[in-house]
């Protein structure tokens, strides 16, 4: 029998506050974190979790990532003692961009003062691994440890990747998460120069009015294990990561192939890959970005993946009430997919109001819905799209 | 403009320099080995890029690789400008 992926840690540091707790309950309430058209991490300190030395060592998204993890590998039960060998565990976090704030601050030095100006911990602060490697190192994990870029995929292709290690019986555990904190002049005036995030700041997916995302920061690090192992030990088992899909468009630097062809396969091999069907889809967590191309070809391909089981699905974005995370969000959007099944709530795409033609599936305008059961007491199951320029689509299956 | 390389400058800007890198000032003193203040050769270029930029002396990794304590640090900083 095949090996299965247990989620038994999750933390997140998001605009919605410090904890996934704070996300999964502050986004069913309709809350939003977006202020003055960014999703900032405002409650985020890191002198809570880092000396100053280790503070020093680190680029804004490999603090928030370790901050993540703790919380993640403290609800698992491993603070004290870690429950296999550090040779068994692996660790995998994806990024858009890596330490993007800690570059552009030693290029102005490089080119105000010189090359003497740039610091040795230059290339470790930006390196797009550093959060991967801190995570390692901190928890002492000796297995496949590697950072993810794959753009606003990353986080999602971090966790199937993840899955996969354990599956394929490489690894017992693996710490796979998310990072970004690219909330900087250089990344805000790229996006803004391509037309890719909104001139109002206000993030609205699906809405007819919506006129491009949000940028916003954050982590989202959960403990994977195998669901037997992590079963002997006692551990509570949070929800499962049942399936995965990865497709590339191979279209369009970045633009999405309008047709939804290849996320829609990605959406179907996650299916596939979780042995079930469009039928047993209870809850699409979206991409949904609010950008106009995203958010019509995303409908587009749960259409095509889901047939006429896209209309009775509700299908909400979690970027409505936190900005888009980047590399960060299929992590996040993970934790908030799970914490969302075992709430059995849909919550709201926040903001939602006006209908675009075409844009026709039941997006949770208003406020959290509750996610009826159709098993009894069995888990719930649902479909958490990530797509990233570049053309890549990963997509998870999860249940809880 | 660079500072006059006198012991007590050094010892000042030293100890200043290793705070900024995450020290606790209260660990500091001449006797304070390297190792037991969790200096690493990371921190050790970081504190020569501060003493070259305060009194223009340039220090290599050469002659740091020996160094153990702070005091040594600074006689090194002190040797250097003569």
């Amino acid at each position: 029998m095949r090996r299965r992926v247990a989620i038994t840690g999750v933390g997140a540091v998001t605009p919605l506050g410090v904890g996934g707790e704070a996300l999964v309950e502050r986004w069913s309430a309709g809350e939003c974190g977006i202020e003055d058209g960014a999703g900032r991490c405002r409650e985020f300190d890191p002198l809570d979790f880092l000396s100053r030395k280790e503070a020093r060592r680190c680029d804004r998204f490999t603090q928030m990532a370790i901050a993540a993890a703790e919380e993640a590998v403290a609800q698992a039960g491993w603070s004290e003692e870690l429950p296999y060998e550090g040779a068994r565990i692996g660790c995998v976090v994806g990024t858009g961009i890596g330490g993007l704030g800690s570059l552009e601050v030693q290029q102005r030095g490089l080119i105000e003062r010189g090359r003497k100006a740039v610091s040795p911990l230059a290339v470790p602060l930006m390196m797009g691994n550093a959060a991967a490697a801190a995570l390692a190192m901190r928890h002492e994990l000796r297995g496949h440890v590697y950072g993810v870029v794959s753009a606003c995929a990353a986080g999602a292709h971090a966790l199937g990747d993840a899955s996969r290690i354990i599956r394929a019986g490489d690894a017992d555990a693996v710490l796979a998460g998310g990072a970004e904190a690219a909330i900087t002049g250089l990344a805000e005036a790229g996006f803004g120069a391509m037309g890719a995030t909104s001139p109002s700041g206000v993030s609205r997916p699906f809405d007819a009015r919506r006129d491009g995302f949000v940028i916003g920061e954050g982590a989202g690090v959960l403990v994977l294990e195998e669901a037997e192992a992590a079963e002997r030990r006692g551990a509570e088992i949070l929800g499962e990561v049942l399936g995965y899909g990865a497709t590339c468009d191979a279209f369009h630097l970045t633009a999405p192939q309008p047709t939804g062809g290849e996320a829609a396969r990605a959406i179907g091999l996650a299916l596939a890959d979780a042995g079930l069907g469009r039928d047993d889809v209870d809850y699409v967590n979206a991409h949904g970005t609010s950008t106009p191309l995203n958010d019509r070809s995303e409908t587009e391909a749960l259409k095509l993946a889901l047939g006429e089981r896209a209309a009775a699905v509700p299908v909400s974005s979690t970027k409505s009430a936190i900005g888009h995370l980047l590399g960060a969000a299929g992590a996040v959007e993970a934790i908030a997919t799970v914490g969302a099944l075992r709430r059995r709530v849909a919550p709201p795409t926040v903001g939602w109001e006006e209908r675009e033609e075409g844009l026709d599936l039941d997006y949770v305008p208003g406020q959290a819905r509750p996610l009826e059961p159709r098993n009894g007491d069995g888990p719930l199951v649902a479909v958490s799209d990530s797509f990233g320029f570049g053309g890549h689509n990963a997509v998870l299956c999860l249940a809880a | 403009m660079e500072i006059e390389v006198t012991p007590e400058n050094v010892e000042r800007e030293i100890f200043e320099g290793l705070v900024e890198l995450g020290t606790e000032r209260e660990a500091l003193s001449h006797e304070a080995t390297l190792e037991s203040l969790d200096v690493d050769s990371l921190d050790l270029v970081e504190l020569a890029q501060i003493v070259e930029d305060e009194f223009g002396v340039e220090l290599r990794g050469d002659d740091v690789k020996d160094v153990r304590t702070v005091g040594e640090v600074i006689e090194l900083v002190v040797a250097k400008a003569e």
